[in-house]
Formats: structure tokens, C-alpha cells, sequence
């Protein structure tokens, strides 16, 4: 039997068991996880593209040894693609065979045909499942993206932890998985599926956070360079830009520019490498040479005077 | 705070009641979670407290502020809350109560009313003529334009709104159902169904694709110029918000207002009264590129999901435009899958887009309608679901100026 630790039993023991997982978080993250794995309660995380929702539940997966499972949202998932399927043709062929054998009882051939060895498992079914490590974490990602119907649906597995097959009967888990959904908020979720849920808003994290997740996730970048980074992304997320660089940008300029080699920021290297952090035309059109100039003068006074 | 339980729970009541009058929806089954999460959690500190009851409280992004609000107050000091909330949310408290209305909400009433009812002497004329050419009040009611009805053709022309019935634009969605002439074959009913017949004879089902009505998105101009129309617009949004499952509204003027929530009160009046509520900016000047920019800016990630289908109602008048709204046009034509510009001005027989406003703002729409009395609505409403005919494209006015 696989060893899985135990869930935490307290606020600070989520905080540590999140920074063992190199995911830098804030107090108020770990209190709703704690009180979500301590509860049972799935949680909801809301927030823009690329401030690390999904990264939690990695985190949380790695951390605890339980499993992953993940379920991607997407328009026109339904329940074949989220719980279960059967396997048509495997059903097929042992119709044939049941037929060449001269087996003709119908409520036999049925029995056999729609029994666990043809059924598929997809996602949602699989965390039902007992699993020797310990209930898995299930990631439901971007719930935004699919529609109500699937909404609803998903109303009555969280609500018991079951699923209905048909054909099989009803399966449900011994033991609930941690349940994390996440959502970009292109659409608002109805209320009735986030009563069922802790609810947390995950915000951009402010500059002095924002640097320890930079320095934690791209080790060895140098302390200035890192430092610069960081306050132009917060000083960026000032302008009015459609789409805001989330965390997720800031660690990929992090590291595209410790690739490059680059000690310290320039104009003309923001402007080459800011296609890393925005991704409109327009945002970046807005930003020209001498904005960009205007903006690194103003982090730097900004680094000179915190020293 | 522990070792009295009881004194916990009340207090946990009493703040779930302050929560609910702040306007979160806060059920019963949220004080359970909370009065749960608290004996799990054990709280020591007032952060831990404060985010314990944040994360079963808050189930909004946008209620966090007001649950901040309230936390400070409530457990500073609890004697003084009574008075402290009135004085905090006076906005938010919507108790049904006879007091009178403040005078913000009253002044913008009064600003609704009064156009209609200065309109009343001038339009006697132009009753008799169309009465002449017309055979039925409802064939007069239905051509008249709305600028120039009295206050009673005004609440037939709502009667005849309300009955207004938007048909069924379906989009094509990837979702699949079960269909006759699909194109796909269902395995599972397919396989069910040879069942039937002891696994002789396979019998094909199929699947096609299921469809569904976009969500429609409208931005309505609430400006001194649109004045005349925008009373029985909102009336028209209200009986679209009503029949339909994803209707956002949007009010513009200077600035830029959210009133779906309003709207979907299920009277007319009431939506329209809690509309008023919160618009600071009508009947003012017309700030069409700075409304489109902050729509887009903070909305159209969350609400032009999913092929929406936007209403633009403007007269397109907007008094300097700059490059900003070219700009802004173009980002919200590209950000939705169809963009209807419904200007009251085509009334005018020989219109013709010639105002700089209109002129910057036409290349980017998909089609320009009129929308100027009754008859022009249930056009509208025919061509939410059809292709339309060539006349209410962009192009066709674009090419009627050149």
C-alpha cells in the first residue's frame, strides 16, 4: 500500500504543506483549502488566466500522494466523455461470439455485454473509485468553458459523491476525492453548484509574494534582475491593458530572459521579449518604446528608494 | 471565542442576517457550513476568523468587498451595528418599507417621465395623418414612432412589446442528441436497440448536432439625444431578458452601467424602477468610445462568451470621435459573434451615414437596423433568427454615402 499523508490538521500545516509543494501562497489560500479538506466541501477557485488555480490542485495531488485526475472542461462535454462509455465494438464481438456459440438467451448476452469489462472509465468515474493511496484529488478545470447542462449535472455527483449507470446501478465513492473546480470567469457559474462549494477568488499576488514565486520557480535568476521583473509586471498590470500578465507570464519572462542571459532590464530587450507577457496586438502596440522606457525609470526610482 | 459556543453561534446568526441586508444571498445552509467551519478550523486569530467565514460566505467575487465591509464593523463593535449598517449600505438595504424613494432614484424617474409627457402637446398632428392613411389604431400604433406617442399609445406600445416573441435563433452547439437524419451513429442507442432483437439485426441510430440561442448581449445608449426611445427600449429588453435564458443589458451615457440584474425582476415597472436606481448618468451627453472601452475592458471577457449576439442601440451621435472608437468598435466587433447596430435615426426616409460618429463606428458592424417603432422591433426580432435581407447589412449603407 502506497504511503499518502494525512490531510493537514491545521491552517499552518496547509500553509507549509503548500510551500513543500514549491506553490507560494497567501494565509487566506490556505485557510479555504484546509477548511475544504477538512470539510469534504469542494473548492471553487475563480480567477483570471494564469494566476495558478490549477496549479493547487497539482500541488495539492503532489503533496498528499494522492492521484490526479483531471477533467477538462470544454464546450459540448457530456457524459460520455466525463463519466463513462461503453465499449461499443468489444460489445459487439462477444454479441457475435455469444451468437456463433449458439447462445441465444437474451438476459445472459445483456448481463454479460454491459458489465465492468466493457465500461470505460472517464474522469468523474474514476475518482468514485477506491484508490490504495487515499481518495484522489479531482480537478475539474475551467467549468466555464462547458454549459449549464453539464453544470447541473455535476449538482448531483458533488452533492453524493455517485453516479447512476444504468445498465450497472449506481456507483459510489467509499471515500470522497478532493474536489478542486476551477474557472476563468468567461461566464458566471450558477449559484446553486457554488453554494455546494468553498469559494475563493485568486487574485494577482502582490510584489514581495510575486518575487518568492519567481525566485522559487526559476532558481537561480539573479536577485536584480528578479526584482526588476516583478515590478515591471506589477507596474504593467497598472496600465489599462485588455489582458493583464498573470503570474503565469511572469514566469515565463523570468525565465526567457535568464535564458537569455540578461542581467538587467533595457528597453530595448522589453521591447523584444514582451510578446512573452502580452498577448493582444493591442496591448502590445500600446506599449511602445518610450512607455516602456517611462515604466522601468518609475521601477527602478521604485527599487532604489525601497533599498 | 471557543469556549462559549453559544454565544458564537448567535453572533455567527446575527452576521449572516447583516450579510443578507448588505446583499449577499446568504441561505441558513451557509450559517451551518460557517458554524462547522469554525469548530474545524478552531480559529485562533482574527485573520484565520476573518477568512473562515470569508471562504462559506462569499460566493462572488464582487461580494467580497461588501463582506469586508461588514466583518470590520460587525466585530469591532456590535452594539453600534445597527446604526453602522444604515449608515454603510444606504444603497444596498432594499427594505420593503413605506419610506419614499431618495431623490437620486426620483429625479431620474422624473427625467424618464417628462420627455414622454412634454412630447404630448406637439405629436396631435401627426396622429390624424397616420389615422387618415391607416385603417386600425393597432396598424397606427405599430408605425408610429415612438418619439411621438402620447402616454397611452405609449402603455399600449408596451402591452404589444411584452407579447413580442423573440423565435428561436439557434446556434449549433458541439453538444450531440439523438436525431433521425444526424450524421453521427449512436453506439450506445444502437446498440440498446439490437438488443431488443437478441443481437440479430443492427439497427442504426444516429446522433445530430443539439442547438441552443446565443446569449445576447445589449448595449443601450441612455443619452439626452436618445431620450424618447429609451423608456420603451428598456422595455423591450425587459421582455427579451424575460423569454430568454442569457440576457445581458448594459446602460451607456457617460459612463457605463450593468442592469441585468435589474431587469430580470419579472414586472416591467419594478425592473425599470430598479434600473433607474443605478444610472447616474441619464439623459446627459453621449460618451460612446470611452462606454465601449470600458465595456470591453471589463466585461466582454465575461459575458461575450459562447457566440454572443450584440445589440448596440445608439444613434450613433457621439460628439468628437477620435481614433478611440474606430479602435474599440473593431475589438468589440471581433470579440462577438454578430454585432446589430439598431439606430433610431433610420427612421428618416433619405438617411444616410454621414455623421463622423457613424461613419467611424458602421465598417465594423454586421448589420444596421432601425429601431424606431413597433413594426421595426418585430423586424428586428425576425431577423434575430434569420440571414436578413441585404438592406440592413453594413455595406449597404457604407455604399449608399460613397
Amino acid at each position: 500500500m502506497a504511503k499518502s499523508k494525512l490531510i493537514p490538521t491545521s491552517i499552518d500545516a496547509t500553509l507549509s504543506l503548500l510551500s513543500a509543494g514549491h506553490y507560494v501562497g497567501d494565509r487566506s489560500l490556505a485557510t479555504v483549502l484546509f477548511l475544504a479538506l477538512r470539510m469534504g466541501r469542494p473548492l471553487f477557485l475563480e480567477g483570471e488566466a494564469g494566476v495558478g488555480k490549477t496549479e493547487i490542485a497539482k500541488v495539492l495531488a503532489e503533496t498528499l500522494g494522492r492521484k490526479l485526475i483531471r477533467l477538462q472542461c470544454y464546450e459540448g462535454l457530456d457524459v460520455s466523455a466525463a463519466v463513462y462509455e461503453w465499449n461499443y465494438a468489444a460489445q459487439m464481438i462477444a454479441i457475435r461470439l455469444g451468437e456463433a456459440e449458439g447462445n441465444t438467451d437474451r438476459q445472459r448476452l445483456e448481463h454479460d455485454v454491459f458489465s465492468e469489462r466493457y465500461l470505460i472509465k472517464r474522469p468523474l468515474l474514476q475518482a468514485l473509485e477506491p484508490d490504495p493511496a487515499g481518495a484522489p484529488v479531482l480537478l475539474i478545470d475551467e467549468l466555464d468553458r462547458t454549459d449549464e447542462a453539464f453544470e447541473a449535472f455535476l449538482l448531483e455527483v458533488l452533492a453524493d459523491y455517485q453516479v447512476t449507470i444504468p445498465e450497472m446501478g449506481t456507483v459510489k465513492a467509499a471515500h470522497p476525492p478532493i474536489v478542486i473546480i476551477t474557472s476563468n470567469r468567461t461566464r458566471e457559474i450558477h449559484d446553486a453548484l457554488k453554494r455546494r462549494c468553498l469559494y475563493h477568488w485568486v487574485g494577482y499576488p502582490d510584489a514581495e509574494r510575486e518575487l518568492s514565486i519567481v525566485r522559487t520557480k526559476v532558481p537561480g535568476i539573479a536577485e536584480k534582475l528578479s526584482a526588476e521583473i516583478v515590478h515591471f509586471v506589477q507596474a504593467l498590470r497598472q496600465q489599462e491593458l485588455f489582458k493583464a500578465p498573470g503570474v503565469a507570464e511572469t514566469l515565463d519572462w523570468a525565465t526567457a530572459l535568464s535564458e537569455l542571459d540578461v542581467v538587467a532590464l533595457d528597453p530595448a530587450t522589453v521591447s523584444d521579449t514582451l510578446g512573452v507577457l502580452l498577448k493582444y496586438q493591442d496591448d502590445i502596440a500600446r506599449l511602445d518604446g518610450t512607455k516602456v522606457k517611462e515604466l522601468l525609470d518609475d521601477v527602478r526610482a521604485q527599487l532604489r528608494a525601497a533599498e | 471565542m471557543s469556549d462559549k459556543p453559544g454565544r458564537l453561534a448567535e453572533n455567527i446568526v446575527y452576521f449572516a442576517r447583516a450579510l443578507r441586508a448588505a446583499g449577499i444571498p446568504v441561505g441558513p445552509g451557509s450559517v451551518m457550513d460557517a458554524l462547522e467551519a469554525l469548530r474545524v478550523a478552531g480559529v485562533g486569530s482574527r485573520e484565520d476568523f476573518y477568512w473562515t467565514l470569508h471562504s462559506v460566505f462569499v460566493k462572488r467575487h464582487e461580494h467580497t468587498i461588501l463582506f469586508d465591509q461588514a466583518f470590520r464593523l460587525f466585530f469591532r463593535k456590535r452594539a453600534y451595528f445597527d446604526q453602522l449598517m444604515a449608515m454603510m449600505l444606504p444603497q444596498v438595504v432594499q427594505q420593503p418599507d413605506n419610506t419614499p424613494p431618495p431623490p437620486a432614484a426620483k429625479r431620474v424617474l422624473d427625467a424618464m417621465f417628462k420627455s414622454e409627457a412634454k412630447q404630448q402637446p406637439q405629436e396631435k398632428k401627426d396622429v390624424e395623418i397616420d389615422a387618415r392613411l391607416t385603417v386600425s389604431d393597432r396598424e397606427v400604433l405599430e408605425k408610429k414612432d415612438f418619439a411621438q406617442m402620447s402616454a397611452a399609445e405609449i402603455a399600449e406600445a408596451k402591452q404589444a412589446i411584452a407579447q413580442l416573441v423573440l423565435p428561436l435563433d439557434e446556434v449549433k452547439t458541439r453538444r450531440l442528441r439523438p436525431s433521425r437524419h444526424g450524421h453521427r451513429i449512436d453506439l450506445r442507442r444502437t446498440l440498446r436497440s439490437s438488443m431488443k432483437a437478441g443481437g440479430a439485426v443492427i439497427d442504426l441510430k444516429y446522433l445530430g448536432p443539439k442547438t441552443r440561442q446565443p446569449p445576447i448581449v445589449a448595449l443601450l445608449d441612455i443619452s439626452g439625444s436618445m431620450s424618447q426611445y429609451t423608456r420603451l427600449f428598456l422595455h423591450f429588453l425587459h421582455a427579451v431578458t424575460d423569454n430568454r435564458k442569457r440576457v445581458s443589458t448594459f446602460l451607456f451615457g457617460t459612463r457605463l452601467t450593468n442592469v441585468t440584474r435589474a431587469l430580470k425582476a419579472k414586472d416591467p415597472d419594478e425592473a425599470l424602477a430598479a434600473c433607474s436606481g443605478g444610472v447616474l448618468d441619464w439623459s446627459g451627453g453621449t460618451r460612446i468610445a470611452p462606454s465601449l472601452a470600458a465595456f470591453n475592458r471589463q466585461w466582454s471577457r465575461r459575458v461575450l462568451s459562447q457566440g454572443a449576439v450584440v445589440l448596440l442601440i445608439t444613434d450613433g451621435l457621439e460628439r468628437e470621435p477620435g481614433n478611440q472608437l474606430g479602435f474599440e468598435m473593431d475589438r468589440l466587433h471581433r470579440s462577438c459573434r454578430r454585432l446589430i447596430w439598431l439606430n433610431p435615426l433610420l427612421r428618416f426616409e433619405g438617411f444616410e451615414a454621414k455623421a463622423s460618429g457613424i461613419k467611424v463606428m458602421l465598417p465594423y458592424v454586421d448589420e444596421l437596423r432601425p429601431i424606431h417603432n413597433l413594426n421595426a422591433m418585430k423586424d428586428l426580432c425576425r431577423a434575430l433568427s434569420a440571414d436578413g435581407d441585404g438592406k440592413a447589412e453594413a455595406k449597404y449603407w457604407l455604399n449608399k454615402v460613397a
